[in-house]
């Protein structure tokens, strides 16, 4: 069940919560404590845009226990433009559209459930940037 | 420090053992290897293990083996590093008799993979990585080498069957081995046209779940002549560790613990990639064959590749691989590869390798892997003359 493990990770797994270092500005995810560039202590709270792209990428056909009936699915290492890799899962694309640099933003899905009576986890996954109507319709225009 | 010599060697054959449990598997290797040293006294038992309280409900492995295998009353304790955890028993067996602190010490790994289906068996795996930031979002152990593949893939413009010639080295070795999983050559196009698992990773870039158990006997090397004929010297041993998470690299391709690990080991042994005269490496995966091969000093980033295109690989070649299956064919026990790799070294350089021998090997490279790249530990042994 694991519930309190997964409630701590709350703000890391909805809202992209990380850290910066204040000695050297190195935004950091996922939270650790200590600077990973300059080992100073680093644990102001830093908020992540969520925007970001595809770093490498792979389909996972077996998957471990838990994960089961979500497969085949997309994962991803996405470079976040403040700078740090993160490893999560793909959605809403085919693995076979998904390239290395493809623009992704990260939503909130369902990312296992443990049975009827199990947990629910929520937490991040990246899927390709929605380009707006507006900007499309303004892109065309000016072409 | 006193100068370290493996005398004695045991092993099971790799498997799918259904009729044998853990302590079947590591008491016959643990016997084996005694009856090889011919000691009557053991002073430790260290035991390298991953998985066995999740996939065997069995911890406290030191006790239970010793208890197994008669050594009630010696000390005994299980070593846990992922996939790395029978080197770094080895490891902290070489400390133990370097130090003076034990005259012989028995090292074993033992992994008991099949009680379990393969979902839960891939779980147990991903344990070895960041539990929250990875496995937790559903990447399995495959999926993070694949990430690592298809980066390789796209930095240096190679092809997925470019990796080809890692899979049929090892297969082709393992026919000349007795104790091999698969024993059975691959051809290039049965590597570009297997079951794909996690893109770019397919069935024969991987090494495969199994049950085996092996160990060694270590003593000062000043005794070592006591016992056997061929005694084969530790000449170096060092372990080095990098970030648990592959996110969290400085160098996602640099695999930097595996080259701290080897350059440690180099200059303990005063010397450089030329003087090896075959590299048992981990190859759990063919991305991670040409990683290791390059952060150790083989190739240069984004040539690992080329050793295995061009036969550099082979047991005749530059740098022999994998030389009695390696990983991929032997098979991957996962806390008893790091004794089997060792164990094979010193069949090479005790030049009793059978079809296998590599002419002339003084010296030999094993380099156990934890995690993808988190926990590395070198040893380079040498046959005493």
């Amino acid at each position: 069940m694991e519930i309190a493990r997964h409630w701590r990770l709350q703000r890391h797994r909805y809202a992209l919560v990380g850290e910066v270092c204040n000695h050297c500005g190195e935004k950091i995810f996922p939270a650790r404590d200590v600077c990973p560039q300059c080992n100073a202590p680093a644990k102001t709270p830093f908020t992540f845009s969520g925007k970001g792209e595809v770093y490498s990428y792979s389909t996972v056909h077996h998957p471990p226990e838990g994960f089961e009936h979500f497969a085949p699915y997309v994962v991803a290492l996405v470079r976040l433009a403040e700078g740090p890799l993160v490893a999560a899962q793909l959605t809403d694309v085919e693995g076979e559209k998904v390239e290395i640099g493809m623009p992704v933003e990260m939503v909130t899905r369902r990312i296992r459930d443990d049975g009827g009576k199990g947990t629910i986890v929520y937490g991040y996954k990246f899927r390709p940037v929605i380009v707006p109507r507006a900007s499309v319709d303004a892109k065309s225009a000016s072409v | 420090m006193r100068d370290v010599s493996i005398i004695g060697l045991g092993e099971t054959p790799v498997g799918e053992h259904w009729e044998k449990s853990l302590k079947d598997l590591a008491g016959e290797a643990i016997q084996n290897a005694i009856k090889d040293a011919q000691v009557e006294r053991v002073d430790a038992l260290y035991v390298g293990n991953m998985c066995s309280g999740t996939l065997n409900g069995q911890e406290h492995l030191g006790a239970f083996i010793g208890d197994w295998v008669g050594l009630r009353g010696v000390e005994a304790f299980k070593i846990e590093a992922a996939c790395g955890s029978g080197a770094a028993a080895l490891r902290l067996g070489y400390i133990a008799v370097a130090g003076e602190l034990a005259d012989f010490v028995v090292v074993a790994g033992v992994e008991k993979m099949t009680d379990r289906p393969g979902d839960q068996v891939t779980a147990a795996l991903a344990m070895a990585s960041d539990g929250d930031f990875e496995a937790q979002n559903g990447l399995s152990f495959v999926a993070l080498n694949a990430l690592l593949m298809r980066r390789y893939m796209h930095e240096y413009g190679v092809h997925h069957k470019d990796f080809a010639p890692f899979a049929i080295n090892a297969h082709k070795n393992a026919v000349g081995n007795p104790y091999a999983l698969f024993p059975h050559a691959v051809t290039a196009q049965d590597f570009c046209t297997a079951k794909m698992i996690a893109n770019p990773v397919n069935l024969l870039d991987s090494s495969p779940v199994c049950d085996g158990a092996a160990a060694v006997v270590l003593c000062p090397t000043a005794l070592a002549r006591q016992f056997t004929a061929r005694p084969v010297r530790i000449r170096a041993s060092a372990a080095a560790t990098d970030s648990i998470a592959i996110h969290d690299r400085r160098d996602l391709l640099g695999l930097e613990g595996a080259a701290l690990s080897a350059t440690k080991a180099y200059g303990q042994a005063k010397v450089t990639p030329k003087d090896i005269d075959l590299f048992e490496l981990h190859d759990a995966f063919t991305i991670m064959s040409v990683l290791s091969l390059e952060a150790c000093g083989f190739a240069e980033r984004g040539r690992g590749v080329r050793l295995g295109t061009e036969g550099d690989i082979t047991i005749g070649g530059q740098v022999p691989i994998s030389t009695m299956g390696g990983l991929k064919a032997r098979g991957h026990p996962v806390g008893a590869t790091g004794i089997y790799q060792v164990i094979e070294v010193a069949l090479q350089l005790r030049e009793q390798a059978g079809a296998n021998q590599v002419r002339n090997a003084r010296l030999g490279m094993a380099q156990n892997v934890g995690g993808s790249g988190a926990t590395v530990v070198t040893t380079i042994l040498e046959a005493v003359e």
